[in-house]
């Protein structure tokens, strides 16, 4: 557990303080022979600058010399290929005890589902000192989760699980990235890793299975068009982003891209959140992902609940 | 005999330049000078569209969020910086441009073995270019240079017109290292042995190989992908059952042994300005050729480095790993043996010297950085981020452009006729310089704090050394301008040159400047090799001078 240094994000996982114990070895090693490399250059630079005196040997050849700057740096590299090797290990093997999550990477968001079952997007909450086995897979292109603060990087691609796993050694918040080109909102594919001690964190896991009976519909709409990231690509201002705006499209007529119109009523903006493709809005590209199964059915009724409020 | 070759006053002749005039007599040019000289001209005006883009990602970078361009038109235009640099300038640059030049006048011939394939080359690198030019006009392409499955299937850009722009240039690159290894089996000068050629020629023939080679792979894997996208064959996309990892396998399959075709022939001429700046026998002649040969045969067992977080099986990713390192040990091993060669020379620090040192010092960064992505443990932070863009610029830009500069000032004279201004020459070199570290160290940082590559908008902690970074570009475009000035200088009122401006014993340099049409009046006295410094600078061996 150490904070940011100049070349590397904070170490906030197990695996992290070995990672960067070998980046460091290499980075001294290369720094000693760069400086020797250079420092001879500039030396025979500057000692053996032509002048009007010209001296001259006859060529020469030095074979002992050459091998020994052969096998010096093989045996570097070996001691580098072999430490990397079992970093590589530690990371691709998780341990028995950790409990699993399911993340899905989508045009351009992460979705996750916690052990509890609860689907949160671009928002991961875990427990500090346990083990976390993340089962990655995409539903469209070919996406990468990164964290930089755990150092942990695997592709989600399509048709196919990858996995991932990391032990949080520090509470706080850190950043997840896509390190996969994926078009137009790559830069913006970004999360969170909530890192909670283990008794917030079971609270949380308690507290995480839907609307309180408390909380109104709309204001539970609002917190969603947050949380599963529909800010992302639709404004409340009439601004147009990748998707249309929020602001005065209910009980107004649409018009789709095979030149039908509708009136956006509730049933309309239900069918668009599950199915965002079957009728694509003229000037839009069918690039939403489906939602059907990853909403509930009050989620989908706060929401609709919400946008039939922004006129 | 030693005095001939400093001669610089060699009886005039009629060059290659004055043997012929009109625009036909370039255009249906069989003269592999001519050739060169039309390569040259074309690559260095997609160097500077290339680099014009670069300008433009830096302007972009300058702020997070928008700053001059949207998402959607920063992704084409790193896409295109990445394609043009890759495909229409780095790969055919010194091979095609320079190679062509100077390739038969080293090894004492009149022409390549298969001139009519020689301009043929050229014409499909011409058709290449046309190809991506109207990729760029019809909606422009987005999918960053490496065409990834299955956002390029899925992408509306023109994916297909690229594709076969660069089948169009594979072609176009086979052509040329079929023909240089031809040409150096068969016409070498009576008397040439193998290991007396010069070292760019080791170069060249390990190049030449993987061109032929290797190239067919990407020509089949982007006619893959255009049948994909327009016929659905399902072999890479998953939505039809394909493998999207399949294409990164096939397109890695040959752009890592590109690498070496991009680095190989820039390590050559680094061998010939080393020795002629220092007047002074290459150190490890042999060792220098055969690592060329190594390099270019390991090239191709690495591949799969590229795709450490991909899913690729644990034994993989260990072979992979490990052959990775081995390839490293032929590069340091020119590295060491460059800098010996300067031991007790007579340096000078002309302009392409000054270039041949930032070769030096660049690439060995380059090099070096690779140790960090080779190492599995650590590549899986860095993969993907600014640390694996700051590397291949290390080595693509600091070592195949700076051996570029330094050949194109170095053989300039012998192209051209004239000189260019040494002091604007040097000015420039000290520049790109600066302006390299400048930009592309700060990346280095930027990727092991975790800044992903091909962000279009970055997280507020990234902005002091993004801005950092943009500034060392815009010095570095300001080096590109002003070197462009020097040389339309050159060509309309510099000094005539010399026959051999710089005392090399190159076999290049023992025939007028420019070259008649034939290459040489007299054949060049093998007796003294291009290395012999010794023999023609050096004081009379006592032991020689008693024989």
């Amino acid at each position: 557990m150490k904070d940011a240094t100049i070349q590397m994000p904070p170490q906030a996982s197990t695996v992290a303080p070995h990672i960067d114990n070998l980046y460091y070895f290499i980075f001294w090693g290369c720094t000693f022979f760069f400086l020797l490399i250079v420092g001879f250059s500039l030396y025979f630079v500057i000692r053996y600058r032509r002048t009007k005196a010209e001296r001259m040997e006859k060529a020469f050849h030095n074979t002992p010399l050459e091998i020994t700057w052969t096998v010096i740096p093989t045996i570097l590299v070996m001691i580098v290929f072999v430490w990397g090797f079992r970093g590589y290990m530690d990371l691709s093997v998780a341990p028995g005890n950790a409990i699993e999550y399911y993340v899905t990477g989508k045009k351009w968001l992460w979705e996750v589902t916690d052990p509890n079952g609860a689907v949160s997007i671009n928002e991961m909450t875990v427990p500090l000192n346990q083990p976390v086995k993340i089962i990655l897979r995409s539903q469209d292109l070919i996406h990468s989760f990164f964290v930089p603060a755990f150092r942990v990087k695997q592709d989600a691609i399509p048709n196919r699980y990858n996995t991932l796993w990391f032990e949080a050694t520090m509470p706080g918040d850190f950043d997840i990235l896509c390190t996969e080109y994926c078009g137009s909102g790559h830069s913006g594919m970004l999360g969170k890793v909530h890192v909670l001690t283990p008794e917030k964190w079971a609270e949380y896991q308690k507290a995480t299975g839907g609307r309180p009976a408390t909380v109104p519909l709309e204001d539970w709409g609002a917190k969603l068009y947050a949380s599963k990231a529909c800010i992302t690509c639709h404004s409340l201002d009439g601004s147009k982003k990748t998707g249309p705006t929020f602001k005065g499209v209910f009980g107004h007529p649409v018009t789709f891209k095979d030149g039908t119109t509708a009136v956006a009523d509730e049933n309309y903006l239900r069918h668009s959140i599950q199915e965002p493709g079957a009728q694509v809005v003229a000037g839009f590209d069918p690039v939403m992902p489906v939602f059907a199964g990853s909403l509930s059915d009050d989620d989908i009724d706060a929401l609709v609940a919400f946008i039939k409020k922004q006129q | 005999m030693a005095t001939q070759i400093l001669d610089a006053h060699r009886p005039a002749s009629v060059s290659y330049l004055d043997a012929a005039r009109g625009w036909k007599s370039w255009a249906y040019t069989l003269d592999h000078k001519r050739i060169g000289v039309m390569y040259l001209i074309s690559v260095s005006l997609a160097l500077l569209i290339g680099g014009l883009f670069a300008m433009l990602i830096r302007i972009e970078l300058f702020t997070p969020g928008k700053t001059i361009m949207t998402a959607d038109t920063y992704n084409k235009v790193f896409t295109l910086h990445g394609i043009i640099m890759v495909f229409l300038f780095i790969i055919p640059s010194i091979p095609a441009a320079l190679g062509n030049f100077f390739l038969p006048i080293m090894i004492g011939a009149k022409d390549v073995a298969f001139p009519r394939l020689n301009i043929a080359s050229y014409y499909l690198w011409v058709t290449g270019a046309i190809f991506t030019l109207t990729a760029i006009l019809v909606n422009g392409i987005d999918t960053g240079w490496t065409f990834y499955t299955p956002y390029s299937v899925d992408t509306h850009t023109s994916v297909i017109w690229m594709g076969l722009g660069v089948f169009i240039l594979g072609f176009s690159s086979i052509f040329t290292g079929l023909n240089f290894l031809v040409t150096m089996h068969k016409l070498r000068m009576p008397g040439l042995g193998w290991f007396d050629m010069p070292l760019f020629l080791w170069a060249i023939y390990g190049t030449a190989l993987i061109q032929v080679l290797a190239t067919p792979v990407i020509g089949i894997t982007t006619l893959l992908l255009v049948a994909e996208r327009t016929m659905h064959i399902g072999i890479f996309d998953p939505a039809l059952g394909g493998d999207p990892v399949l294409f990164q396998h096939f397109f890695w399959f040959y752009s890592h042994p590109a690498v070496y075709i991009m680095i190989l022939p820039g390590m050559g001429i680094i061998s010939e300005i080393i020795t002629t700046f220092a007047r002074r026998h290459v150190f490890g002649y042999r060792f220098i050729a055969f690592s060329s040969i190594a390099i270019a045969v390991l090239g191709f067992l690495v591949w799969g480095h590229h795709m450490f977080v991909s899913g690729q099986s644990e034994v993989a990713t260990m072979v992979f790993s490990f052959l990775t390192f081995f390839v490293a040990i032929p590069s340091a091993i020119k590295v060491f043996n460059w800098t010996t060669t300067m031991y007790r020379g007579q340096i000078a620090l002309d302009t392409p010297m000054l270039y041949a040192l930032s070769f030096l010092f660049l690439f060995s960064i380059g090099g070096l950085t690779g140790i960090f992505l080779g190492a599995l443990s650590v590549d899986v932070h860095l993969t993907d981020t600014y640390f694996v863009v700051a590397h291949f610029h290390y080595v693509m830009m600091g070592g195949t452009v700076m051996a570029f500069l330094a050949g194109l000032h170095y053989w300039w004279p012998k192209m051209t006729g004239r000189m260019y201004n040494e002091k604007l020459g040097r000015i420039g070199a000290v520049m790109v310089f600066v302006g390299f570290n400048v930009t592309f160290l700060t990346q280095f940082v930027l990727g092991s704090r975790g800044m992903p590559r091909r962000y279009y908008d970055y997280l507020p902690q990234y902005e002091r050394l993004h801005q950092m970074s943009s500034y060392g570009a815009w010095l570095l475009g300001a080096a590109f301008l002003l070197m462009t000035i020097y040389f339309i200088q050159s060509l309309r009122s510099g000094a005539k040159a010399p026959d051999n401006p710089w005392g090399s014993l190159g076999f290049e340099w023992r025939t007028p400047s420019p070259p008649p049409v034939e290459n040489y009046e007299t054949p060049p006295d093998l007796s003294i090799g291009p290395y012999d410094y010794g023999k023609v600078y050096g004081k009379p061996d006592p032991a020689e001078a008693k024989a």
